[in-house]
């Protein structure tokens, strides 16, 4: 197997129709896997994977973790809290002793964005980003994709607007790359404060009220709303945020059409998503949890068939 | 004291100071111009230069550097840092005061000056701070360091935030007769921002430092000027806002002077594109439109002069995540070639403008010696030839730092020779 995607998956950006394509086709593929009573194929058997996480996370780090073993490899997970990170060592000096420790895979998520990106540019092994500050989260972008196309059965043309903080959403950039690259229409909605000011330039389209948002999509990726955000000004409160912006019944019942409702996690219930939306026949949060893992295998597997070639250090990006 | 003279030969003399632009000889000795101009028989025993193809002109001025000495010798000493102005033909720059501890007093005034004599390069001209520490308090005190040989005052590194503070400095120095440099920042706006706001921003998801964090803190300090008689300058000016508001002071004859770095009139946002830390300054580079403003504020003199706001960093704080690399790079030694590749090569301006806004104008704003190659001046001369294409090799800088956006680029105009003093304190290949 060739490159198809080079060395690395730092983000959705750049990548072509075919290498999206390729991805999702072969998740579809994984996600049989798990649904064995004997949840594990031989791909990646003898490989090592550490999981470097230098934020809190449980969803995608379990999500990396369970892809990793259903292919065999053997795992390592660091967190920030109890590495050398705490006591002041470069993000450099320990992706570089972990390599000299004969890894073959990283999978970094970080607070500042561009991290992933720094890490691939300075070790050999394979760098997945798990989410790089407020850049791109390309797993979950990957994922929510193949949500909508499962329930759709094409991406071709389909509308969906991402809701909310969009400004800080590393979710947000990875959805607005890769769809717009297979051809959907993509908007953002959500307060101005809150959404990047030069947004036109990328080519979505920005509706001021969820209602008009409502009335024109197909499905609805609704953004988690960070807490903080309140506390350093962007929103007077998450009361008023919840009456103006908020994903609910009343709101979605006047929509000329039923609409798909997705959610990166983890929810704020009330204050972004109502629970009764969330919890609704249209909610698809938890079959986006489940394509996680498909979806993570199949960057995995791809990544590390790149590898076994001999040609290797053929950097595509 | 009796130096050697030294005679270059046939180089084209540009030196806007006397509207001098031809071909001729030039005649320094014992640390003075003698003769600008003509066929000079060299006297007995001196140092013969050809100029022939290159220019000789006043030599370069930077009103803006950072030198790093007290405090981060591991990153630039008064040494290395006046070795590089000489590389880049600078022969007198001026040492910002954010330094550790910060020069706010006539004893640290003095400790640099002592370094700079000690460096026997280019000229080094203190400035000290406005305020005691640079926490934009208490007033530091200017008359002592006026005294002991600052030339003007700032925070640089930080905005002066208070608004009094900036007023009452600027009355202040109207009593020593010099300037008020200003890094305007407002803070609340930038806080946190690490490059331009803009779609490049948008799509890295880096947090952006808008325009009018510049241009609030530029039209405060202009108004300031306006009532206070005054003079302002301001720094590292970024913005085409930032312009047409000193335009607009300047029409009104405010005291108002301003800067321009090279990179800002060379590079855009767009050397950002993958979280280059090389490209990562404050103020950040901005957009083609913010460029061709401020190439044309410099022709048309509403910028008056260049400075580098050289600022070497150690190559492993540079190697790091983007938002938490450090913010500048270094600039002598390839300040002309830039503003030679972004200015004169493109069209915009002649190399009589090019010394001016690099030499003349910068003596003129700090009140410095030099700037002129008039008979009895200061022998400080810079050579360089315009038409020489080299690759940047950031390994071969006489700073320490090798933080610079031009690394393996080729720029046209190379420094080749600069008289400080009437010695020859560098010569390309010597």
């Amino acid at each position: 197997m060739s490159a198809p995607l080079g060395k690395d998956l730092v983000g959705l950006e750049g990548l072509s129709r075919e290498q999206l394509q390729l991805v999702l086709d072969a998740a579809e593929g994984f996600k049989e896997v798990s649904e064995r009573a004997i949840k594990k194929v031989p791909t990646l058997r003898g490989q090592t994977i550490v999981n470097l996480f230098f934020e809190a996370s449980t969803r995608t780090r379990v999500s990396f973790e369970f892809a990793e073993k259903r292919l065999s490899a053997d795992t390592v997970n660091v967190a920030s809290s109890g590495s050398s990170v705490s006591k002041g060592e470069t993000l450099v000096d320990t992706a570089r002793n972990l390599e000299a420790m004969r890894i073959d895979m990283v999978v970094i998520r970080h607070p500042s964005s561009g991290a992933a990106r720094f890490l691939a540019e300075r070790i050999k092994s394979n760098v997945i980003n798990a989410g790089d500050g407020t850049h791109e989260h390309p797993t979950q972008g990957l994922l929510d994709m193949l949500t909508l196309r499962d329930k759709f059965g094409k991406l071709d043309g389909l509308k969906v607007c991402l809701c909310g903080d969009v400004l800080h959403s590393r979710v947000a950039r990875s959805n607005i790359f890769g769809l717009r690259t297979m051809g959907a229409e993509v908007a953002i909605c959500g307060p101005r404060s809150l959404l990047p000011g030069d947004v036109g330039q990328l080519g979505v389209t920005v509706f001021d009220r969820i209602e008009a948002a409502i009335e024109w999509a197909d499905a609805l990726n609704v953004l988690r709303l960070q807490l903080e955000r309140m506390s350093a000004g962007y929103i007077p409160s998450l009361r008023e945020y919840n009456r103006v912006f908020g994903v609910t019944r009343e709101r979605l019942d006047r929509a000329p059409r039923d609409l798909l409702i997705l959610h990166p996690g983890p929810m704020n219930r009330g204050v972004e998503i109502d629970s009764n939306v969330a919890d609704g026949p249209h909610s698809v949060i938890l079959d986006q949890v489940t394509n996680g893992v498909a979806v993570r295998m199949a960057v995995l597997y791809l990544l590390a068939g790149a590898r076994a070639e001999p040609s290797r250090g053929g950097d595509a990006r | 004291m009796s130096t050697q003279p030294v005679l270059l030969k046939g180089g084209r003399l540009v030196d806007p100071s006397q509207n001098l632009d031809a071909v001729g000889d030039l005649l320094v000795q014992d640390g003075k111009v003698v003769k600008a101009g003509g066929k000079i028989a060299g006297p007995d025993g001196a140092i013969v230069i050809d100029a022939k193809g290159k220019v000789v002109s006043p030599g370069f001025i930077d009103v803006h550097c950072h030198l790093r000495e007290p405090g981060r010798e591991d990153v630039e000493t008064i040494q290395s840092g006046a070795e590089s102005a000489v590389a880049g033909g600078f022969t007198a720059v001026c040492a910002m005061p954010n330094t550790n501890p910060v020069t706010d007093n006539q004893a640290a005034v003095g400790f640099i000056i002592r370094q700079a004599q000690r460096a026997n390069a280019a000229r080094v001209y203190p400035i000290g701070a406005i305020s005691v520490g640079q926490l934009g308090q208490a007033m530091a005190e200017m008359g002592e360091m006026v005294g002991a040989g600052a030339v003007a005052v700032s925070d640089d590194g930080k905005p002066v935030v208070s608004a009094q503070l900036m007023r009452t400095t600027l009355e202040y120095a109207r009593s020593f007769g010099i300037p008020v440099a200003d890094h305007c920042e407002e803070p609340t706006l930038a806080h946190g921002g690490a490059m331009n706001e803009g779609v490049v921003s948008a799509r890295l998801g880096l947090k952006g430092i808008p325009d009018e964090a510049e241009e609030i803190m530029v039209i405060r300090d202009i108004l300031l000027a306006r009532r206070t008689g005054g003079h302002v300058h301001l720094c590292h000016m970024s913005t085409k806002g930032s312009v047409e508001l000193i335009r607009w002071g300047k029409d009104r004859g405010i005291n108002v002077t301003a800067e321009v770095c090279p990179h800002h009139l060379h590079l855009t946002e767009d050397a950002v594109e993958g979280y280059n830390t090389h490209a990562k300054m404050n103020p950040p580079l901005r957009t083609w439109a913010d460029v061709e403003a401020l190439r044309a504020a410099v022709k048309d003199g509403t910028i008056d002069c260049v400075a580098t706001d050289h600022a070497p960093h150690h190559y492993d704080e540079k190697e790091r995540e983007f938002s938490d690399a450090p913010n500048g790079i270094v600039g002598l030694e390839t300040a002309l070639a830039v503003v030679h590749t972004a200015l004169v090569s493109s069209g915009v301006i002649g190399l009589p403008d090019l010394v001016n806004r690099m030499s003349v104008m910068p003596a003129k704003v700090f009140h410095l010696p030099g700037g002129t190659l008039r008979a009895g001046s200061v022998a400080d001369v810079t050579v360089f030839d315009p038409a020489e294409t080299w690759t940047v090799d950031a390994t071969r800088f006489r700073t320490k730092g090798r933080n610079s956006p031009w690394t393996g680029r080729q720029l046209t105009g190379r420094v080749h020779a600069t008289l400080v003093g009437g010695r020859v304190a560098w010569q390309l290949g010597g």
